[in-house]
């Protein structure tokens, strides 16, 4: 039942450019103070804070298309209110191009530990100051988050 | 009359103190300001740090407001106020098209009612913080509140009843909880209940009947009713340990008056204690006994996949007749009008509190079962055998003060009894019947709740009272002030008042547990995935509006923050529109509102994952606005939208649409 229509663009352009590309895509210009690609860890030689996903944990090969499946679905439900598949905010970030953006470890804790991330991970503090609202905890499985990661390289 | 006779406040209160001096008993309210009998440290007794939480749940009845109310002990804090027999339009209990189903009975619609008594359901006789019971008195019900989720989980109407005041007591393993008729009236078919009021003796009968909740679902349903001799019951309780198997329930108006009660039911000097062997009943019932009597009850239930309520209509319900079951029932003789029947956690004792006594009688369940193998009667009544008062007596309390109400207990021998009349909770030791000591409440108590006073193991350390005037003890608010509830230490020797806090509704009585045994079962949302309403909106991909003749009906989902869809054009005046809405969010705490302009009904409090519908009658051409009324994020006050409402001949088209943000420019 979803219209499509040419206004609500206009709305975002209001906000100004930088809003389209920030609210957590990594392409804001870099706080003071940060060092290295955005999305890494503050210091890569630092140790991830207890509990978090670890690069070390995930594979990525070939495109699965039965796990891009899987992740549109969980996506469908659990994601697509605040999230595009385009270049575009709605709550946070669109999803066009983010795994280009983002480490898939990166990714997955926010989806996973939103709370460690927020508390630790400065681009994801960045990321609230931005959309100002806190990326929920979905509930997902950890699973669900490596088929969501899935469907997004698809993007 | 040119100079009427005025017996002010000051005169009548120099009457009872006279009275009280003359039985010299303490205790008549303190006039003036109240003098602080609370000790320096008591602050820090009741104080919970900011971040910390309370140590027991206090559940509260809400009396005339027809709710439950959660406080925090030793705070005092109120935490929730749970919606069980009445509307309530803030969260579109009993106004959503899901929950109206909760309150319907053979009466139709009832919108509330007076709820009086918690009690929480029992495994070994030791409450286990999965359910909350309580009665509603005025149009007789039981609801089951789901300690899972803090809302209504059942509720049941009791048939063949006129007011459920002894109720909804449980049984050690929550089996049965109970109801008794407060108001015996005349049953049967039409012409057996249109009878004159004067016939009382021939005609009204009382009953009580023992309600089985399905331990999986708490799905009620009336197991079995045992007909009574017609006379009032007021409170009631099972027995534990030795007594187990038995239920007792106080009752009054053995003189079976029909007018001013207060006069012509206060003449006998001793009414009953009723004893019902519920383990013979229950095998009765098994055994076909009973036989199957007209009475039509509703029983609701909340299914929590598909976020509605189920109702099964019962036209009948088993009835079992003591006159054809020796054995089922006994009386025992009880001073005056007795209102708590309130067992200690041996088992051994039944404390009845006769109201217009001046002693607490306490009845032992040893000797109860010598007199009635010895069939130590002094009678009977309306064919019930009534066993000797001195014969199952354990003894008396003497004189402990005016207005014995209600009765719990400590895990130490000692029982905590209210004394309406003279304004104090009084200790006294069960085996001993002395009294240990006594303090002034303020004022006129009802009933009182000690933690796990009324089960097999007390964990004791606070008695609550909770009482029917303020005056003087908060900032007054115009004609009506608050009640109260207070709260005493009782780990000395002494009690000690701690903290006062007042109350919502009218609190009769209460119970608490400790918070351990309820968090963790606390549900943070519901899972979206385990939704089956049957308009459900899994994803903002399964909005949609359909128009069936003249209803519309829209799939709508909300998150932070925003409706979709947002834009609803194509409703017509004469049209009804159901919003069913379901809030996708997967979080604890994150609740969405929806309200929508001229909403004759109710606005929708959605939980996480949960789907709810509210119908809407426009009433006007144009467009209204909808929006979420429980702030959800920073950007609450954008969440919002437009229903577009054109006139009856229209030929706008039905569309729904939330506009995306990556349509081309």
């Amino acid at each position: 039942m979803r219209l499509l229509k040419t206004s609500l663009a206009k709305v975002t352009l209001v906000a100004g450019f930088a809003a389209i590309t920030a609210c957590g895509d990594g392409t804001a210009s870099t706080p003071p103070g940060a060092s290295g690609p955005p999305g890494a860890a503050a210091a890569s030689e630092e140790a991830a804070p207890a509990g978090l996903i670890t690069a070390a944990e995930i594979t990525l090969g070939e495109i699965d298309q039965a796990m891009v499946e899987k992740g549109k679905a969980t996506y469908d439900v659990k994601c697509q209110a605040c999230h595009s598949t385009g270049p575009n905010r709605v709550v946070g970030p669109g999803w066009k191009g983010v795994t280009e953006r983002r480490k898939p470890e990166w990714i997955m804790n926010m989806m996973l530990n939103i709370d460690v991330m927020l508390e630790t991970d400065p681009e994801a503090q960045k990321g609230l100051e931005e959309c100002l609202v806190r990326m929920p905890n979905q509930g997902l499985s950890k699973d669900q988050g490596r088929e969501v990661l899935e469907f997004m390289r698809t993007l | 009359m040119k100079r009427p006779l005025l017996l002010t406040g000051t005169a009548s209160g120099v009457i009872a103190c006279a009275f009280v001096l003359l039985n010299s008993l303490p205790g008549c309210r303190p006039s003036g300001t109240t003098k602080s009998v609370v000790t320096g440290d008591a602050a820090s007794k009741v104080y919970v740090k900011p971040g910390t939480h309370d140590e027991f749940y206090n559940l509260v009845s809400g009396g005339f407001s027809g709710q439950l109310a959660v406080y925090g002990l030793p705070s005092g804090r109120l935490l929730r106020e749970v919606p069980v027999f009445s509307v309530d339009p803030e969260s579109g209990y009993g106004y959503s098209e899901e929950s109206k189903g909760m309150l319907t009975t053979s009466h139709g619609f009832i919108p509330w009612d007076d709820s009086h008594h918690p009690e929480l359901s029992q495994t070994d006789g030791i409450p286990d913080g999965k359910w909350c019971f309580i009665n509603g008195n005025n149009t007789p019900r039981i609801a089951l509140v789901d300690l899972g989720t803090f809302r209504t989980g059942s509720i049941i109407e009791i048939p063949n009843s006129a007011g459920n005041h002894s109720s909804p007591f449980t049984t050690g393993n929550s089996e049965y909880v109970v109801a008794g008729t407060r108001f015996s009236v005349p049953m049967g078919d039409d012409a057996s209940r249109d009878v004159p009021i004067k016939t009382y003796k021939e005609n009204f009968k009382g009953n009580v009947s023992f309600i089985h909740p399905e331990p999986e679902t708490g799905k009620m349903s009336i197991a079995f009713q045992i007909v009574t001799p017609g006379v009032n019951f007021d409170l009631s309780h099972a027995g534990k340990g030795p007594s187990e198997g038995w239920f007792f329930f106080s009752c009054y108006n053995t003189e079976q008056a029909y007018s001013l009660l207060e006069v012509n039911a206060s003449q006998r000097d001793k009414d009953f204690i009723m004893a019902v062997n519920w383990k013979l009943a229950e095998q009765l019932a098994k055994d076909g006994k009973g036989k199957r009597v007209p009475g039509k009850h509703h029983s609701n239930w909340w299914n929590e996949r598909t976020h509605s309520s189920e109702t099964t209509v019962y036209e009948d319900v088993l009835q079992l007749d003591p006159k054809d079951h020796p054995g089922l029932l006994y009386f025992m003789p009880c001073p005056k009008s007795p209102h708590g029947c309130d067992v200690d956690p041996t088992g051994k004792y039944i404390v009845g509190s006769g109201k217009l006594a001046a002693l607490i009688p306490v009845f032992s369940f040893e000797k109860m079962q010598k007199a009635i193998a010895a069939n130590d009667v002094e009678g009977d009544f309306a064919g019930i055998p009534v066993l000797k008062y001195e014969s199952v007596l354990h003894g008396e309390v003497k004189k402990p003060g005016l207005g014995p109400l209600h009765t719990e207990f400590d895990a130490n021998g000692n029982a905590y009894t209210s004394f309406f009349v003279s304004s104090e909770i009084v200790k006294w030791n069960v085996e001993k019947l002395e009294v240990v000591d006594r303090v002034p409440t303020y004022y006129s108590i009802g009933h009182l709740c000690v933690p796990g006073g009324d089960s097999k193991k007390p964990w004791g350390k606070y008695v609550i009272a909770y009482n029917k005037i303020t005056k003087d003890r908060y900032l007054p608010t115009g004609p009506e002030l608050t009640q109260s509830a207070q709260l005493y230490s009782i780990d000395g020797d002494k009690m000690e008042l701690l903290l006062d806090f007042p109350t919502t509704g009218e609190p009769h009585y209460a119970q608490a547990i400790p918070a351990e045994l309820v968090k963790p079962r606390e549900v943070k949302f519901f899972k979206i995935e385990e939704n089956e309403h049957p308009f459900a909106a899994k994803g903002e991909k399964e909005t949609k509006i359909e128009r069936r003749g003249k209803e519309v009906h829209v799939w709508m989902t909300t998150i932070r923050s925003h409706f979709a869809p947002d834009n609803i054009e194509g409703v017509k005046l004469g049209d009804e529109v159901y919003f069913h809405i379901t809030n996708l969010e997967q979080d604890w705490d994150v609740p969405h509102g929806f309200a929508i302009k001229g909403a004759a009904n109710a606005e929708l409090l959605l939980m996480p994952g949960e789907t709810q519908t509210l119908k809407w009658v426009p009433t006007r051409v144009g467009v209204t606005p909808m929006y979420c009324t429980d702030f959800c994020s920073a950007l609450h006050q954008e969440m919002q939208g437009y229903v577009r409402v054109s006139p009856a001949n229209s030929n706008v088209p039905l569309t729904a649409l939330t506009v995306s943000v990556d349509a081309e420019m």
